[in-house]
């Protein structure tokens, strides 16, 4: 608590750039009441604060880490970050740092590689940095923040021509194991630009297998040789309760980066469900009282500390976007994680199985992806006129397709009306010239409106109730209006 | 002492009592005591606790958690705390000061103008004076709750601080700011029992799920469903004259977003802006968790302020469930037992304790006020069934139930008709019978038995095909469409739909049911239901976007024409 006053983030930048910030003399402490899961109680301690870092001495020389999650008394709790697996209560030394968990700052963190608690695993020499900061971070004045208004272009047609990601929004993707939401998420990665600019990206990898972090790295191998990228690799094998600080770096070196240095940060974290495991595995080996599904009480709270780190201040330059993935169990939306992520984010991406098996890359569910701040993003002045507009239509057309099809498969196409065939053949359309996209392919906004144009053409114009009279004489491909 | 997130115990701080409030460590984190045992006591700390340490100092302050209700409140974000949050730091670090003692808004200087006379006798409710503001709602000083007497002195036209006293009534001074606690309601004369409708701008809830002013509304709806967008066109478009939005455990952008729109927009009956009438409450997701639970209590009693000043106030509040979390989440930390889904067993009575500081009433002072509070509920997984959903219906007297069918088509604002209810809705009939729209509750009654009958026929058609149908009953089903993209779908992002007057509202709903009165004549004159399928309807759905927000007559005038090509039809 000492330090606290010198280390918040307002006042962090001007804190002396003292490399290894540690205490010394630290008292060390080796009275071990019990261990639990991840959980671990000493005793006879006095002067812990709540929320302290901590480090755990094992007896042939291993060194662990902790978080103290309780002080009653004498008595501190601490979750130990890479678990208890081989502790006994002897020959345990834990020496307290004195104030929360503190991480080093600075462009130092670009192109570098390191496991989930910032420790290198490229090889390279710990990272330095400018200034040292609280990896929990402060709540951002609401005040101070500047509503997100510029879009980011991602040159991928489903989400900048119908769910547009905007500079400082947090916009999830919702996806099931087997869907390509890594590729989507590098793709992002790699192709998004704003105002032309591209994007300083940190990418905190929680719970992910060998093979998909070697994707990762093989996919923005470029951006991370140019010195855009930081990698943050939790992988599946490694421990658990690490997982629950590894966002927390991510998103203090992206603040750092963006309000500081004055970058487009982008901030991608996967897998929030196993991150949010994490958190239950700590929650459940306190035998605290679940809500849904064994998940605290506090899971919102916990996950809106996360997610609402990002935005824009007002009169600074750089801004912190944050798209998190996550794997809904089951594919259930409902489910916990993706429920409440649904909450705190402004929309969500939606990866379907059935849109994957109909062979559409990204498999993007486009009635149930929605970004909130596209109004604000997109249209005259910041995409082009008729954008919000057509954006409008292609997906209330699209509802109506989808039970044109439903129906069409009760009585057959034949028994259909003229317009519900119409929508037949406009669902095949925008899907295939529309939503279907290479891997590496990069579309300009204007080449995604105008082939969503391409694909309402196939409807009567009297259908297109969502569209001005003038929007539909200046951008209707003509010669294709048989009505 | 013991650290667990937000909860703190404490031993030997003599004296206490319930709600009062205490200081704890050396950054002076509020805290409030919410149990006592022996020479223990339980806080739920208002900051984050990271650091505190057992042997950190704690210090009674005999206060309740209050907030400083004062000129200066209007256009202005405020924590959950009542702390102005535009003279805080850009990062919210926990040292900050408590709402009676932020330097800021004490230096601040106002002008006071006295209208009472001195040496008459005054009693609780009666203006003292008022305080010009920026805005067009007039600052009324008045004499607080429980001060009887002799007005003995009164401050000429001055430049006062909110500390200083403007006036003395027997012997009691009375200053121009006072602390309000935010737990209690704030006392009136009497609940009033008529039933006068709140305009809120908004079609389908004027036309079909009225609220009156001084009543409840909830609307729960699950993510993704434009529960904050509706309430958003509430907080600009409302036809009260001071809106309290409460941001409630919600986003920061929003927050930002609600503040940069209201400062453009402005406040068609008076020519200011909007956000001269509006009072934010900002306590985001990402703050600290208990002063969540206090901003709901906090933006009512602001409410109540206004109220007693004479003013038909609204609070929004975004959203209950974040502050019913806070409250399960501090149960939990307590260790009391569950009810359901670990909501602890006090829900209910907390929610009523919320929404039944809602009324319309006579002020001390005699004047006729309402305090009408909206309350959003999250429900987890979109499930409706869940405690504080279902509990916060019982309070409510409009359920504006958000459907994520509607929303996934993009039919907003995607309010259900067959999940909504207005209990009201007599009662506002007969005021609008009043007010000379006798046709009023008859034509909401035919408008949600067309909704009714059109589902019912659309669920049909979706199993035999809408061709196997009666011409009849296809005409039905066109009107129930006509009636829900012409009427109920609102464009919040159009100039010209965005906010909609009665008059044009109720043009519009009469131009969809004279079309399908047209139509179901054209049927008996043997025209076929396909001919009059394929009529070009964009004229009466392009209506709300193309006829301007209060223009009826061209509402009406379109609907002529309309009328009149569809007699031709053969």
């Amino acid at each position: 608590m000492m330090d606290l006053r010198g280390a918040s983030p307002g006042q962090g930048e001007a804190a002396a750039p003292a490399p290894a910030v540690r205490f010394a003399p630290q008292v060390s402490h080796g009275d071990i009441r019990e261990l639990r899961g991840p959980l671990l109680v000493v005793g006879g301690v006095h002067g812990v604060g709540w929320d302290e870092f901590a480090t755990v001495d094992m007896a042939r020389g291993e060194c662990r880490h902790g978080l103290v999650l309780e002080v009653d008394h004498d008595l501190a709790t601490l979750q130990v970050l890479e678990s208890t697996d081989g502790m006994s209560l002897e020959g345990i030394r834990i020496r307290f740092d004195g104030r929360p968990l503190h991480v080093q700052v600075g462009t130092e963190w670009l192109g570098r590689v390191c496991n989930g608690r910032g420790e290198p695993l490229d090889g390279g020499p710990p990272v330095t940095g400018t200034a040292t900061l609280p990896v929990s971070g402060w709540p951002l004045n609401p005040v101070y923040r500047d509503p997100p208004q510029e879009p980011v272009l991602t040159g991928i047609s489903v989400i900048d021509g119908l769910a547009t990601l905007v500079r400082g929004q947090k916009l999830p993707i919702f996806s099931v194991p087997g869907l390509p939401h890594l590729t989507l998420a590098t793709q992002i990665a790699a192709q998004a630009t704003a105002g032309g600019q591209t994007f300083r990206v940190v990418f905190a990898a929680m719970g992910l297998t060998h093979a998909d972090i070697a994707y990762v790295r093989d996919r923005l191998e470029e951006r991370s040789a140019g010195g855009e990228l930081t990698l943050l690799l939790n992988a599946a094998d490694d421990p658990v309760i690490e997982r629950i600080l590894t966002p927390r770096i991510a998103l203090t070196i992206a603040e750092h980066l963006a309000y500081t240095e004055g970058h487009d940060v982008l901030v991608i974290m996967s897998d929030m469900t196993s991150y949010a495991e994490a958190v239950r595995e700590v929650s459940a080996a306190r035998r605290e009282i679940p809500a849904r599904r064994g998940y605290p009480g506090y899971l919102y709270s916990d996950l809106a500390t996360l997610y609402e780190r990002c935005g824009r201040v007002k009169g600074r330059d750089g801004s912190v976007t944050i798209v998190p993935v996550l794997t809904m169990p089951g594919g259930d939306i409902t489910h916990p994680v993706p429920d409440l992520t649904g909450y705190i984010t402004e929309g969500q991406i939606v990866l379907s199985q059935d849109v994957a098996a109909r062979g559409i890359y990204p498999p993007v569910d486009v009635l149930s992806s929605l970004s909130r701040l596209m109004r604000s993003g997109a249209g005259k002045g910041r995409t082009r006129e008729d954008h919000l507009d057509v954006a409008a239509q292609v997906l209330a057309a699209l509802a109506r397709a989808r039970q044109a099809t439903e129906l069409a498969e009760l009585v057959g196409e034949a028994a259909l009306s003229e317009t519900d065939r119409s929508y037949i053949k406009y669902r095949t359309l925008v899907e295939e010239g529309l939503f279907d996209q290479g891997r590496d392919e990069v579309r300009s906004l204007a080449d995604t409106l105008d082939r969503a144009w391409a694909a309402l053409a196939a409807l009567p114009k009297q259908e297109l109730t969502m569209l001005s009279t003038a929007l539909l004489e200046k951008y209707l491909p003509k010669g294709d209006d048989g009505e | 002492m013991r650290v667990s997130g937000p909860l703190v115990e404490v031993e030997g701080v003599e004296g206490l009592s319930m709600l009062e409030l205490i200081t704890v460590g050396p950054q002076r984190i509020i805290a409030e005591t919410v149990a006592i045992v022996g020479n223990k006591a339980t806080l739920q700390a208002y900051e984050y606790t990271g650091g505190l340490k057992a042997g950190d100092v704690a210090a009674a302050t005999g206060d309740e958690l209050s907030g400083l209700m004062g000129p200066g409140l209007l256009g202005q974000v405020f924590d959950g705390l009542m702390r102005p949050l535009s003279s805080a730091p850009m990062w919210l670090t926990p040292e900050r000061s408590g709402s009676l003692a932020d330097p800021v808004v004490l230096a601040r200087e106002w002008t006071f103008n006295p209208t009472a006379v001195a040496g008459t006798n005054v009693s609780p409710g009666d203006i003292l004076g008022t305080v010009p503001e920026s805005g067009s709602v007039e600052h009324r000083v008045l004499v607080p709750a429980g001060v009887f007497g002799e007005l003995s002195w009164l401050a000429q036209e001055s430049r006062v601080r909110g500390v200083d006293p403007i006036a003395v009534v027997a012997g009691t001074s009375v200053t121009l700011a006072e602390p309000s606690p935010i737990r209690r309601a704030r006392p009136f004369r009497s609940r009033n029992t008529d039933a006068v409708p709140l305009h809120t701008g908004q079609r389908v809830l004027d036309l079909m799920f009225p609220v009156a002013r001084g009543a409840a509304a909830t609307v729960p709806g699950g993510f993704g469903t434009g529960k904050t967008m509706m309430l958003q066109q509430i907080a600009k478009w409302s036809d009260a004259d001071v809106i309290v939005y409460v941001g409630c455990g919600e986003r920061g952008n929003e927050m930002a977003d609600v503040l940069a729109g209201l400062s453009q927009l402005e406040d068609a009956r008076t020519g200011g802006k909007l956000i001269d009438r509006t009072v934010i409450i900002a306590n985001t997701s990402n703050m600290p968790m208990m002063a969540r639970e206090a901003s709901i209590f906090t933006g009512i009693t602001v409410a109540e302020y206004y109220r007693d000043m004479g003013y038909d106030v609204v609070v929004i509040a975004d959203s209950t469930s974040r502050w019913a979390e806070a409250l399960r989440e501090f149960a939990n930390r307590n260790g009391d037992l569950p009810a359901e889904e670990g909501y602890p067993a006090n829900l209910s009575s907390e929610l009523a304790s919320f929404y039944e500081r809602a009324g319309r009433v006579t002020t001390l002072g005699g004047q006729t006020a309402s305090v009408t509070v909206i309350g959003a509920v999250s429900p987890p997984g979109g499930d409706m069934t869940e405690p504080v959903t279902t509990d916060s219906q019982r309070f409510v007297r409009s359920l504006w139930m958000l459907d994520r069918d509607l929303a996934y088509s993009r039919h907003y604002p995607a309010v259900s008709w067959t999940g909504s209810f207005a209990r009201d809705a007599e009662e506002l009939g007969a005021w609008h019978a009043a007010n000379g729209r006798p046709d009023w509750a008859a034509r909401r009654e035919r408008a949600i038995a067309l909704l009714a009958e059109s589902d019912r026929l659309a669920e049909l058609a979706e199993i035999i095909g809408s061709s196997s149908l009666p011409a009849q009953e296809r005409v039905l089903l066109l009107g129930g469409r006509l009636l829900r993209d012409g009427v109920l779908m609102q464009n919040a992002l159009n100039a010209n739909d965005a906010f909609c007057s009665t008059g044009k509202a109720a043009a519009l709903l009469d131009l969809v049911l004279d079309v399908v009165d047209a139509c179901q004549r054209l049927i008996e004159r043997g025209v076929s239901a396909t001919t009059i399928e394929q009529v070009d309807l964009g004229p009466v759905l392009r209506a709300r976007e193309e006829c301007g927000p209060a223009d009826a007559a061209a509402v009406r005038a379109r609907g002529v024409e309309f009328l009149m090509e569809l007699e031709t039809l053969k």
